[in-house]
């Protein structure tokens, strides 16, 4: 089989690496050798993975298991080119913008900034995997808080990938554009501002990044190792319960709650949470949704980009779970009352 | 997570994905365009755990003992996808998943145009999206007097076999069935998931999915063949 081949090969360097210098390095400081070192617990797994191959795909081969671990992988090899664009930003941040740069270029008062940082989400082509850990990076790099979760929320609902796609999922129907980008910027604002005035920046822990001495490119790299490693474990747990919900929850569930409007955007607000698809083909989904209403249907693509079981666990990741606690069900009430606004203004 | 580790973990998530690539086998999971996705970002991802395995055997020679400080643990989550994508592999969704959930027609509704299906061509090969439309939408009237062919796998709804085809907006997630009904005489002992090439005419009639509720058109019959399952499954 083709894959043992290579993945033995991974293993094989592996043991290598791990065994012979550990006797040159280990030995003189032994306290530090408490049980298993990482590398070899790696190696253990990787050779009982192999081993236990035929069984595992037995296991696996249960057509509801099949499903779930499809669409598992699907959501984590859809997200993970987004995430490691996302981390490659933010690293570049981090090693190449000098510190002062943010300082001349947002404005001085957080109120002016926010709306400045809402906009500018325009710019960054991506979703929200992508958007999280930029922001991560703003706020380390001095931009008020205030702006960069703004920013993080803005930009995977109103950048030109999305807004195309949005378009093209809906012909015929502009207004449901311009209610999505107006419904999204307005709510990403209206978080700014409230965070101005209410958040606390105790709320915040951002994981500490060392200082390399290897000089910017050293630190660059260090970075992306970093964040791709962090936010990405917090995103397998987002792509696990995103597949098993889509696996689970039985779609004739959601018939009789489609014909009332009240509850109608209130499953699609809760669905868009549970199911936790890249905004940029969220419309083709929502499109899909036809038995709802359009209002809810607005409600389904506003909601999907601010928060969802992957963006939570990765928000908790990148920022600290007291932060992720207050933030996510406040971003989902502020999405889903503008798109209710927005949607009786133009929908 | 001492640093060898690391690189080991992103070397095997950036491989994962390459291979994936290489063998056609993420078609079972997103759309085609996501190819020139994939590749860029296994290649940073096999780049950044060579700087990580090169950085970590150099602290070695300085005898630094490698180890990253309060890294994160999280990381080894990252093995999930590892071994779904290396051992697991799962096939690309079907009758399981389409018996499962509601048809998914209702996203063509607001398809301005139907283009006139060629005349030179017979019989004319399109998609279950596109004949489920015409047939719902436009009263089938670009359908007829053509000869159509259609391509999807085998479902049963009760003891009535359909044809279908998953239809994924983004990646296999979100994949959901466009169902078509067969109208006349079938080959006995239909599989389900056998992929077939149905070659019929338009028919009127229409159904309802038992599970939303939606229309499903019909096609008449003309022949149905066993066909290999193609490369991509989704449409």
């Amino acid at each position: 089989m083709p894959h043992n081949g290579s993945v033995s090969a991974e293993l094989a360097k592996t043991e290598h690496t791990s065994e012979s210098p550990a006797e040159t390095s280990v030995t003189p400081a032994p306290p530090k050798r408490r049980g298993l070192t990482s590398i070899e617990a790696l190696a253990l797994l990787l050779i009982f993975g192999l081993t236990a191959r035929p069984g595992l795909t037995d296991l696996f081969a249960a057509p509801a298991l099949q499903a779930w671990s499809a669409r598992f992988v699907a959501v984590c090899v859809q997200a993970f080119p987004f995430l490691v664009l996302g981390v490659v930003l933010s690293a570049a941040i981090s090693a190449f913008v000098p510190a002062g740069f943010f300082h001349r270029v947002v404005p001085k008062r957080s109120v002016l900034a926010v709306p400045v940082a809402g906009v500018a989400g325009a710019v960054l082509p991506g979703c929200e995997c992508a958007s999280v850990p930029v922001a991560g990076a703003l706020v380390r790099r001095g931009v008020a808080p205030a702006a960069a979760f703004t920013f993080m929320l803005a930009s995977p609902a109103i950048n030109p990938i999305v807004v195309v796609s949005t378009f093209v999922a809906f012909p015929g129907n502009p207004e449901m554009v311009v209610a999505r980008v107006g419904a999204s910027l307005a709510a990403a604002i209206a978080i700014g501002w409230l965070w101005v005035r209410l958040g606390k920046t105790e709320w915040l822990n951002l994981p500490k990044h060392h200082h390399h001495d290897g000089g910017k490119w050293a630190a660059f790299w260090s970075s992306i190792r970093h964040d791709f490693l962090h936010a990405g474990g917090y995103l397998v747990i987002g792509a696990a319960i995103a597949a098993s919900l889509n696996t689970l929850v039985p779609e004739t569930w959601l018939q009789p709650i489609a014909d009332n409007p009240v509850l109608g955007v209130l499953a699609l607000a809760v669905l868009a949470v549970l199911v936790s698809i890249c905004s940029e083909s969220d419309a083709f989904v929502a499109a899909s949704l036809t038995q709802f209403s359009p209002t809810a249907k607005l409600a389904f693509m506003v909601v999907g980009p601010f928060i969802d079981v992957k963006l939570a666990a990765m928000q908790a990741g990148t920022f600290g779970r007291r932060f992720a606690l207050r933030f996510g069900p406040t971003a989902f009430v502020a999405a889903v009352l503008a798109a209710v606004l927005m949607g009786a203004l133009l929908l | 997570m001492r640093r060898d580790a690391q690189a080991v973990i992103l070397l095997l998530v950036g491989g994962g994905m390459l291979r994936l690539a290489w063998t056609g086998d993420y078609l079972n999971y997103v759309k085609p365009y996501a190819f020139w996705l994939i590749v860029p970002a296994g290649v940073i991802l096999v780049a950044v755990a060579a700087i990580t395995g090169l950085s970590a055997w150099q602290a070695r020679r300085e005898s630094d003992d490698g180890h990253g400080h309060g890294e994160p643990r999280v990381a080894w989550l990252l093995l999930a996808p590892v071994v779904g994508m290396l051992l697991v592999a799962p096939d690309a969704l079907g009758s399981y998943e389409a018996e499962r959930t509601g048809t998914v027609v209702g996203a063509e509704e607001n398809r301005s145009s139907y283009p006139e299906l060629p005349d030179d061509v017979d019989p004319v090969p399109i998609t279950l999206l596109d004949y489920a439309a015409r047939a719902i939408f436009d009263e089938g009237q670009t359908l007829e007097g053509h000869r159509i062919q259609l391509r999807g796998f085998i479902l049963y709804e009760g003891d009535e076999p359909q044809l279908a085809r998953m239809v994924v907006a983004c990646c296999a997630a979100d994949a959901r069935p466009v169902k078509i009904g067969f109208e006349g005489d079938l080959p006995a002992n239909l599989e389900p998931d056998q992929w077939v090439e149905v070659v019929g005419e338009y028919t009127p009639r229409q159904g309802r999915d038992e599970i939303n509720g939606e229309l499903v058109p019909y096609i008449e019959v003309e022949s149905v063949t066993p066909i290999p399952t193609p490369d991509n499954e989704y449409q």
